[in-house]
Formats: C-alpha cells, sequence, structure tokens
C-alpha cells in the first residue's frame, strides 16, 4: 500500500530557523549569513565592515575547528561566539539557536553568521538570517558560480574578494558575473579587496541599506 | 557529511507515517540544485537502519534537473553548462524547479492482505 507524504526532510531545521528569525526580529538585530569557500576572506570582510558600520556589531564564526577567527573578531571588543563543528560541513538553524543564548542581542543591530567555509551544503541550510552572502575570491578561478549553482542561486549579494589580484590571474568577470545572473537576477555584486580597501565602502553602504532595523 | 542528520529525519518521518506497519520503500524526491548526495543517504540509511524493522526498505531517488523560465522568452528549460536558453538564445532564467528535498510517499506491507483485494 502507498502512502502519500510529500513532507520536507528538512523542515525541522526550517523550523526553528522560524524561531531564530522571530528572535532576531524582536530584538531588530539584522543577521547576515556570510558563505564562501575556505580562505575566500570571511573573516576578513566582516573585520572591515565592523568599524564601517558605525552600530553594535556581534559574530558568530563557525569553523569545524579552532578559535582562531573568533580571537581575531574579539580583538575588536565585540561579541563574539564560536560555534565548532566538530567534522561537520555546514551551520543549521539549532546551532544558532544554541549560539545565541551565549550572545547578549539587546542593542545589536547587525549579527554576522561567518558558516563553515564550503560552497555545498552551508546553500540548504537557513539559519533564520535576513540576508545570506558569498564571497568568491580571484584565485578561486571565474567559474565558482556555475560549479556551486546550488549556493549562488539563493543569495542577496556576491562579494568577488581580492581583486587586486586580477592582473596576476586569468579571471573574466564578465564570466563570472553571467554565472551569477543566469540563476539569480536579484543578487548584487560587489568587486572588492580587503587588501586595498577599494568597492569595501559600497558593499557596506549596501549592507547599511538593507538593514531595516537601523 | 551532512547526509546523516537529514537520513536521521527521513527515517524517523517514514516511521511515523508507517504506523508500525512494515516499509518496502521509500520515495525520495532530490532537485539537483539541492546539495544531497543520493549514495550518501543511501549509505547513512544502511548503516542506521541495520537490525531494525527497516533494515532492507529500499530507498528510491527521483532526481528532478533544474528547469528555468527563461527572462527574456519566458520558455521552460533545461540549462546547459552557461544557462543558455535554447528557444532565444540568450543568458538564465528564472528557477522553477531543482531545489526540491522532500519525501514523496512510502510503500507499506498491507496489515490483512485479504481485506485489500476489495480496495
Amino acid at each position: 500500500m502507498k502512502i502519500e507524504i510529500v513532507k520536507n526532510i528538512l523542515e525541522a531545521n526550517d523550523q526553528v530557523a522560524l524561531l531564530n528569525r522571530e528572535t532576531f526580529n524582536n530584538l531588530n538585530v539584522f543577521t547576515v549569513n556570510v558563505m564562501a569557500s575556505p580562505g575566500a576572506g570571511k573573516t576578513s570582510l566582516i573585520l572591515e565592515a565592523i568599524p564601517r558600520l558605525n552600530s553594535s556589531v556581534a559574530v558568530i564564526e563557525g569553523d569545524v575547528a579552532s578559535s582562531i577567527d573568533s580571537e581575531k573578531v574579539a580583538r575588536f571588543n565585540i561579541p563574539v561566539v564560536q560555534i565548532n563543528t566538530g567534522g561537520n560541513c555546514h551551520l543549521d538553524a539549532s546551532m544558532i539557536r544554541e549560539a545565541i543564548k551565549k550572545l547578549s542581542l539587546e542593542g545589536i543591530r547587525y549579527l554576522f553568521i561567518e558558516n563553515i567555509g564550503n560552497l555545498i551544503c552551508p546553500a540548504s541550510f537557513d539559519l533564520g538570517e535576513h540576508i545570506r552572502i558569498v564571497i568568491s575570491s580571484v584565485p578561486e578561478g571565474d567559474d565558482k558560480p556555475y560549479k556551486y549553482p546550488g549556493l549562488f542561486s539563493t543569495v542577496d549579494a556576491v562579494i568577488l574578494n581580492k581583486i587586486d589580484l586580477l592582473p596576476y590571474v586569468d579571471f573574466n568577470i564578465e564570466y563570472f558575473k553571467n554565472g551569477i545572473t543566469a540563476i539569480n537576477k536579484k543578487a548584487k555584486i560587489f568587486p572588492v579587496s580587503c587588501k586595498t580597501d577599494e568597492g569595501i565602502d559600497s558593499w557596506v553602504e549596501w549592507l547599511k541599506g538593507e538593514n531595516r532595523y537601523k | 557529511m551532512h547526509e546523516l542528520a537529514v537520513t536521521e529525519e527521513i527515517i524517523k518521518v517514514v516511521t511515523d507515517a508507517s504506523k508500525g506497519r512494515r516499509i518496502r520503500e521509500i520515495v525520495l524526491v532530490i532537485g539537483n540544485l539541492s546539495s544531497f548526495i543520493d549514495e550518501s543517504i543511501q549509505f547513512y540509511f544502511d548503516k542506521l537502519t541495520e537490525s531494525t524493522p527497516l533494515e532492507g526498505a529500499k530507498l528510491s531517488f527521483k532526481r528532478i534537473p533544474v528547469k528555468l523560465r527563461c527572462y527574456r522568452c519566458r520558455e521552460e528549460f533545461i540549462p546547459d553548462e552557461e544557462y543558455i536558453c535554447p528557444y532565444c538564445k540568450s543568458i538564465g532564467g528564472d528557477i522553477i524547479e531543482g531545489r526540491e528535498f522532500y519525501i514523496e510517499s512510502i510503500e507499506v506491507e498491507d496489515e490483512d492482505r485479504d481485506s485489500k483485494e476489495y480496495t
């Protein structure tokens, strides 16, 4: 006998994500899910944004192991919680639920969640964020949007980092951009360099514009 | 390895739905844009169901290709690697299929085969 089920397998995660989003909404905390492959510059980009936001910021750092990134963030004297997933390839909504218990979100206006360095799994897991961004970097190559459409198709913005390396790398920006807009018209694309600061201001201005709780 | 958690979820859902009847088959629908791999789900399923009533149940995977609706001419197409619309040759479209990830149905053994003959 056949029994129809038609049930979203990620429903349990999505329900917790909904609770997280309610928490963020109630406290007016604008939450950004930052995704990228390892070494693309997630932490650097967050650190560049913090002084430019002129606002109260908190960070949740996701890593398989170590507290290297959270220590970097803590030097800015802002609240940070480290999640070590112990091998798990993405953050999920319940990990965020636990992490926000350790953060005092009262008065916080921006919460960055730095996801695990990985262009595959984080795409599937809603954390309760308001926007999701992916950071891609020039040395990774211009084909990343074509190879990881699952992630690039779900983001609100793509930050192309390390553009100071463009003279040294075969990287076709038009090809890269086409790979994004072909499956994600709404995504904003910001070429930046954390090394030279080029483009960082316009990305941060966009972020401020997105924040409904300013 | 994120298939472990989702496989546990699949087992929980189908066990609830089967109401104690033996499950012969579980049909999963997975879009090609989702990040889940059939072989990996199968691997964890086999491990997790060892010596349980679910042992030996068949997992069937229905894979859904990505389908776009062309931004320009609005025709639906299954894209090639560069997302070129075969109708108007422009690039890209809105994603209308390919993100699916759900349990479609299960096949359970009938409680009373004789009475089911007439249904």
